[in-house]
């Protein structure tokens, strides 16, 4: 069942994938895939750098950071038909936001607190993405509550007749909750289409994962749900990407979840409220190590078709959008304090920003058919 | 999916069918099923058996097994993906089997379905009804007798509904499906049999956020619900005797309280007893009482009273059962020395 990993590292750098889409079954060449997978990274990191930095200066309170998670959650989400498939994050995925189209203007809205944050209005903290023309369910602190959700979500589908995939993504420290087991349960008995994927950077904030569970992989847990498990280096564009591809192809041919675990390292502390005081330093270099864009880039340029002159302008041009971006969420305001309790049920007017989005994605949807 | 063992069918009711509430309860779920295909029901034994008062039987046979979901025991997956299945269009019911279960439940309902659309700045909605039989007086003991509403009153973003009479059930069952928030609706089970009375049809719809005059009067209020309306009519009769003239008022919906309701039965009467078999402590009196003294101090002529249960949990044996919760007696006689005050 942990086969994929080899399999996948074997595969010639040739070989083309197949990206099983419901709008296009085109070939893509892994170069375009991992170009692909580098510049939502390198935009992922600018945006993660720009919100510390706001951390620093006291005008975001918390920040929730991917950082050594990148790769995994874009070759990932790259395999979800945006708005088809149903999303069900966690709050350290911004760059699963970032590759559905969320934009960095909505994220630094969000983390500033501001009026117009079309996730949750400033409401949450950051990183809490929603986006119902995205079919991003709006993600909650809480660890784990999402799965049964997302499970539902997968059932809904099936009442439906649709062959949309929920897709849900959790830490390694959500395995631990009571929860995961009802949520993989319902789904492995009626073997609805859903994609768990944790993200297992080894650390519940501090507890590492020997404290967590007494078997080593989160992918072993599979089995009890009648599902495949997968135990991928997170790292590693191709080997996600492959590894979710053949999940979401099992979820639409109608043979029911899988989960996958994509190893990754944690760069950072777990937040910006956090000193990362129980890691040895050994610890903390063992994960900088560990960066995946460095390995990408690596890969990229000893592919060819990529160069150092390129790689200086994509980091400088997109470093300018995201300061952009960044400047101008800064000069809106904050949601007007009479504001505070709408939407606490049905039938208050639309947040103006989210209905605009919402109309613009509709027209985006008709365009395309 | 499993084979499933086929079930009597049962036909919808027709207006006017005399029902118990119970048996309401389950002419609404057929009559919103067959309107609207969103319309699912998912539980712990609500299909094979019918559900365990059999508030669910024949839905399985007629409506088959994707939408009357026999779940595994997990209270918290089976609201999770209540709320989940919302989000994406369904109209979930989801049935727990006694309100004793509902807590390990708790967390999804109230961190996510009351949350999930204030959160999302109305960008997501949660419409989920979670019904539940509750209550005490069957001899059910601790973890088959419980009165939870008050837990999801305190909670912004919910709408609680309780039902004294199978038309209610039936009508407000029918408005909280096809309401756009979600709804806990809980159904007496003691009152589940013990009353039948004519229904109204497919089309009628009792709005939740309601109260109903359940008997006009003069010399005091019993404000009420569940199985305390049945309460006050008994002590109301007895009470008719001395020559007092009771008026109650069945509120059905918790959350939002009808306050307009509470203000005209306070107005016409000046004095106000409430009762419910919920503990006493922190519970829905407390707050009707703290409305009615906040906002209507003027038009009291006497204490707020409030009849309840003794802050206790419920045992299984009868005799420490009734010295716990109240009874048409014990509202008599409180209703007479407020009367009399």
């Amino acid at each position: 069942m942990m086969a994929s990993e080899e399999q996948s590292r074997a595969s010639s750098p040739t070989t083309e994938l197949v990206v099983e889409s419901a709008s296009e079954a085109t070939p893509l060449d892994e170069g375009a895939l991992l170009l692909r997978i580098y510049r939502l990274a390198v935009l992922t990191r600018a945006v993660d750098e720009r919100l510390w930095i706001f951390s620093r200066q006291g005008l975001a309170g918390f920040v929730l950071t991917p950082r050594g998670h990148e790769v995994a959650q874009i070759a990932s989400a790259l395999t979800l038909r945006v708005g088809h498939d149903s999303a069900w994050p966690y709050y350290r995925d911004m760059a699963v936001g970032l590759t559905l189209g969320v934009t960095p203007y909505e994220l630094f809205l969000g983390a500033l607190g501001r009026a117009d944050d079309p996730h949750s209005g400033g409401r949450q903290l950051s990183m809490h993405l929603s986006s119902p023309r995205l079919r991003i369910a709006t993600v909650s602190s809480e660890i784990a509550a999402h799965l049964p959700q997302a499970v539902g979500a997968a059932y809904a589908a099936r009442v439906l007749g649709q062959d949309s995939v929920a897709v849900c993504w959790f830490g390694d420290g959500a395995t631990s909750e009571g929860v995961t087991h009802e949520a993989m349960n319902l789904a492995g008995i009626h073997r609805l289409p859903v994609v768990f994927i944790c993200e297992n950077n080894g650390l519940a904030i501090s507890v590492p994962l020997a404290l967590q569970m007494p078997i080593a992989s989160v992918a072993a847990r599979a089995a009890a749900y009648g599902m495949p498990g997968t135990s991928v280096d997170g790292t590693d564009a191709l080997a996600v990407y492959r590894a979710c591809q053949a999940a979401m192809a099992r979820a639409r041919r109608g043979e029911g979840p899988s989960l996958v675990e994509l190893r990754v390292p944690r760069i950072t502390p777990h937040s910006s409220q956090d000193d990362d005081s129980y890691r040895s330093e050994a610890e903390r270099a063992a994960a900088a190590a560990a960066d995946p864009l460095p390995r990408l880039r690596r890969e990229l340029l000893a592919r060819g078709g990529w160069s150092e002159e390129a790689d200086e302008r994509l980091v400088a041009e997109t470093r300018a959008a995201v300061a952009a971006a960044a400047d101008r969420a800064l000069a809106q305001p904050p949601p007007p304090p009479e504001r505070a309790r709408r939407w606490l049920f049905a039938g208050d007017p639309p947040h103006p920003y989210l209905a605009q989005l919402e109309r613009a994605g509709r027209a985006e949807g008709d365009r395309h058919g | 999916m499993v084979e499933h063992i086929a079930q009597p069918p049962a036909a919808p009711a027709e207006a006017g069918a005399v029902l118990t509430l119970v048996e309401a309860v389950r002419a609404a779920l057929w009559e919103e099923m067959a309107r609207d295909p969103r319309v699912i029901v998912l539980g712990q034994d609500v299909g094979r058996k019918g559900g365990v008062f059999k508030a669910t039987q024949g839905l399985l046979a007629e409506y088959g097994p994707w939408r009357v979901l026999d779940t595994p025991i997990s209270e918290a997956a089976i609201a999770g993906a209540a709320i989940g299945a919302a989000m994406m269009g369904l109209r979930p019911v989801a049935e727990f089997q006694f309100a004793d279960y509902i807590h390990p439940a708790y967390d999804q309902i109230v961190n996510h379905a009351a949350t999930i659309r204030w959160r999302s700045v109305g960008g997501w909605g949660v419409p989920v009804v979670f019904r539940a039989p509750f209550g005490a007086g069957v001899r059910g003991g601790v973890y088959h007798s419980q009165s939870v509403e008050a837990l999801y009153c305190h909670i912004p973003g919910l709408k609680v509904v309780v039902p004294a009479t199978p038309r209610d059930a039936k009508g407000l069952l029918k408005s909280a499906i096809r309401d756009d928030d979600p709804v806990l609706f809980f159904e007496h089970k003691w009152s589940y049999r013990r009353y039948r009375e004519p229904v109204g049809g497919p089309d009628e719809l009792i709005p939740i956020g309601q109260a109903r005059l359940d008997r006009p009067g003069r010399d005091l209020s019993i404000i009420t619900y569940g199985v305390g309306v049945h309460h006050a009519r008994q002590a109301a009769d007895a009470l008719a005797a001395e020559g007092l003239l009771v008026e109650i008022l069945d509120l059905r919906t918790l959350a939002p309280l009808d306050h307009e309701a509470i203000a005209r039965t306070v107005r016409k009467t000046s004095k106000v007893l409430i009762l419910h078999e919920a503990n006493k402590t922190m519970g829905i009196g407390a707050e009707i009482a703290a409305f009615i003294a906040e906002e209507l101090f003027l038009d009291l002529d006497g204490p707020i009273v409030r009849v309840a249960a003794a802050d206790c949990h419920l045992p299984y044996n009868a005799a420490e059962e009734d010295a716990i919760i109240p009874n048409p007696d014990r509202v008599y006689q409180a209703a007479l020395r407020l009367a009399r005050f």
